[in-house]
């Protein structure tokens, strides 16, 4: 019997946007269960399945979304689980408009599946369900064989828990006091509630993964010597944690933050609620952020909440190169963010005591495509004019951290310091060594990550057992 | 970091013990850490502790290495004036202290080091005045090969200035701005370095004193003073910075 297509995308209630700058709760609500139930009715469950095609780590979507609509919310669980690992982060930040949706046969019209809130909406109701959950099924066999996974963001955690449920004894090395990596330094508690990265954590603690903090691989140990001490097998995930700076005159001015510090600052250490907790963040009043990725925008959204009057984004090219989600774009502006396209630093001037007071910035036009395929940025001649600030975020991309690479012997890296690894296989030239993240990538997105570590961790199974 | 709700904070290891297992930190009460770190008892833990951390201290068969230490560094220098002693060196350590009470860290130093000279603010012990007296009266007595400094931003410059004309003597300095995470993720601890971007946490703490950009540490040193540290006196009243 044909169906009726239902085009109407359920949208999920959001928290009123002059409230929420002022607060750093979650932005996006969730879907109520009645709401979870009509958008999980509009999947077709058409034969070409082509959404799971579009998920880098495969998650098999019809079938957990029909679970839902049957009510058997234990069996989406058990569905979205035995592929991803991090369903409650995943739910929350993947550009799912350009991976699942993209691929979704609604998309043709115009209404694809919300398969991102749904995955939401499962995550979260087995965190608050976890007594009704069938207990899991019992753990293999052990197969003797212990693997080190160094750095425990996206990558990490997840080689750890499909290494773990393998059999294989596993052990994640982290250099923070706190596991998650990015997920919990870098994405703000409004996008990503820290209690909900925790819980993924916990979940693949309890897979048996033993978890080692502060423990900085590369300095306290080598990967030489986690081979040498007992390790049959490494998976490097450490990353890209290098920021990048403009290398303009008055770069080291204070109140002049990387986006790193700016949001490890404000999301790590908690900043925002100084001086209960002990991490201070000197913020102004006028801010300006300078790039258009993703974590322009969480800088940007961060500095609101921590109370500064204009919040400005400066990127050199046009909205319509900003790289980062338009989701997040739209978020921005709702909240008052003011951008200042084709506009580039070139500049900053201090006032007392060595603080950061004002910006030179020059105009910018667009001329022919470069390497990216982006129309390249020109400067416009004698169109300099000067920006009064008193805070300044530099969020211009990351590059991977060299310590590892620096410290280990027999791994190749490319000029821009990511690890080479196989694309397939996450193999390292180095014996014994797979890699998978930003580390390979340089800074990409969680779920591509993700993606990276179940290949990685496929790889390192078969070297194991072999 | 001490507990859930504090910061990180980096720390010098001034000894350690293999076989206990134990590591030795000196460190001046200033701020809310460091109140915090102070009020910890015997046998309390601290909720995270990661190191050693950066780059170890380059030291090899030099000649004459004059090191030149005020506060917690006076403690801190201890493994190096130690390691310079074993590679063959002459050492002589200065040490600059408010006043005799003030001054400690001098005794364990006088057993491993050549010579040990103490300058107090007001005289009450050994020579009167700042470090710089006893170090250009060494200079001018014996050939000095290498000096080291670690301690207060302003005396590292001055220190720096002394030794860059009019021979210039290889300086090293220990830098120490504010660091978070101190792995080389955010970039709060960069330091010009002739012109160079450097981050003290991964590529220091050790730089070339003569090329170190001292305004700029000095301003960045004290981005959160206001916030943080309680007690006016350790905001150096004659400082350019206030």
């Amino acid at each position: 019997m044909p169906q009726k297509l239902n085009l109407n995308r359920v949208e999920m209630p959001r928290q009123d946007p002059h409230a929420r700058g002022k607060n750093f709760k979650e932005v996006a609500l969730g879907y109520s269960p009645e709401q979870a139930q009509e958008e999980a009715s509009r999947c077709i469950q058409c034969p070409k399945r082509s959404c799971i095609s579009g998920c880098p780590v495969n998650v098999d979507i019809p079938d957990f979304i029909e679970a839902m609509r049957k009510g058997d919310m234990p069996g989406a669980v058990r569905v979205l689980k035995s592929k991803n690992a991090l369903p409650g982060v995943c739910g929350r930040v993947c550009p799912q408009e350009s991976q699942c949706e993209a691929q979704c046969t609604l998309e043709k019209r115009k209404a694809p599946v919300a398969i991102g809130r749904l995955e939401r909406y499962v995550a979260d109701w087995e965190q608050q369900n976890k007594s009704v959950m069938p207990p899991p099924p019992p753990p293999p066999p052990p197969t003797g064989k212990k693997v080190a996974v160094v750095g425990t963001g996206p990558a990490g955690l997840t080689v750890a828990a499909e290494m773990a449920k393998l059999g294989h004894g596993v052990t994640m090395f982290e250099a923070l006091h706190v596991a998650g990596g990015v997920l919990m330094y870098g994405i703000p508690e409004f996008r990503l509630p820290k209690a909900i990265v925790q819980g993924e954590v916990e979940y693949v603690k309890s897979l048996g993964v033993e978890l080692v903090l502060d423990a900085v691989i590369g300095k306290i140990d080598t990967v030489d010597e986690l081979l040498a001490n007992g390790y049959d097998a490494v998976f490097l995930g450490t990353g890209a944690g290098l920021p990048m700076f403009l290398g303009v005159p008055g770069e080291d001015l204070c109140g002049i933050y990387s986006a790193n510090e700016f949001l490890t600052r404000t999301n790590l250490m908690k900043a925002y609620l100084f001086p209960e907790y002990d991490t201070p963040l000197g913020m102004g009043k006028r801010v300006a952020v300078i790039g258009g990725g993703n974590v322009a925008m969480d800088s940007a959204r961060c500095a609101l909440r921590l109370g500064a009057k204009e919040v400005y984004i400066v990127y050199r090219r046009s909205k319509a190169e900003l790289p980062a989600r338009h989701e997040e774009v739209e978020n921005a502006m709702e909240e008052g963010i003011i951008f200042k396209f084709l506009t580039n630093p070139t500049r900053f001037l201090g006032g007392g005591r060595g603080w950061v007071s004002a910006m030179e910035c020059q105009e910018m036009e667009l001329g022919e495509p470069d390497a990216s395929g982006r129309r390249r940025p020109i400067p416009k001649k004698g169109s300099e004019f000067v920006m009064k600030v008193d805070t300044v975020v530099v969020a211009l991309g990351t590059t991977p951290n060299p310590l590892i690479a620096s410290t280990t012997e027999g791994l190749k890296t490319t000029n821009h310091g990511t690890v080479v690894a196989d694309e397939k296989t996450g193999k390292t030239v180095k014996d014994r060594v797979w890699a998978g993240g930003d580390i390979v990538t340089g800074a990409a997105t969680v779920i591509s990550a993700m993606g990276a570590g179940k290949r990685a961790a496929a790889d390192m199974h078969k070297f194991l057992m072999g | 970091m001490v507990d859930e709700k504090g910061e990180r904070i980096p720390l010098t290891i001034a000894d350690w013990n293999v076989k206990e297992g134990s590591i030795t930190v000196v460190f001046n009460e200033v701020g809310r850490t460091t109140h915090k770190l102070a009020s910890v008892k015997a046998g309390d833990s601290i909720l995270s502790f990661t190191g050693p951390l950066g780059l170890p201290a380059h030291v090899e068969k030099f000649g004459t290495v004059v090191c030149v230490v005020a506060g917690y560094s006076t403690a801190t220098c201890l493994p190096i004036v130690k390691a310079l002693k074993a590679a063959g060196n002459r050492v002589v350590v200065i040490i600059r202290a408010p006043s005799k009470d003030m001054l400690f860290g001098d005794v364990p130093l006088r057993t491993v080091a050549d010579q040990v000279i103490v300058s107090t603010g007001d005289g009450s012990f050994e020579c009167v005045g700042f470090v710089l007296e006893p170090l250009k009266e060494v200079i001018e007595k014996e050939k000095v090969d290498r000096v080291f400094t670690a301690g207060p931003v302003c005396m590292m410059k001055l220190v720096a200035n002394t030794t860059k004309k009019p021979s210039k003597i290889p300086t090293i300095a220990s830098l120490n701005p504010i660091m978070v995470d101190g792995t080389g993720m955010c970039g709060c601890c960069r330091v010009s370095i002739g012109g160079e971007t450097k981050f003290a946490c991964v590529d220091g703490p050790e730089f070339d004193a003569h090329l170190v950009d001292w305004a700029s540490l000095m301003a960045r040193r004290c981005t959160y003073s206001i916030d943080t540290q309680s007690p006016v006196k350790y905001q150096c009243l004659n400082c350019a910075q206030w």
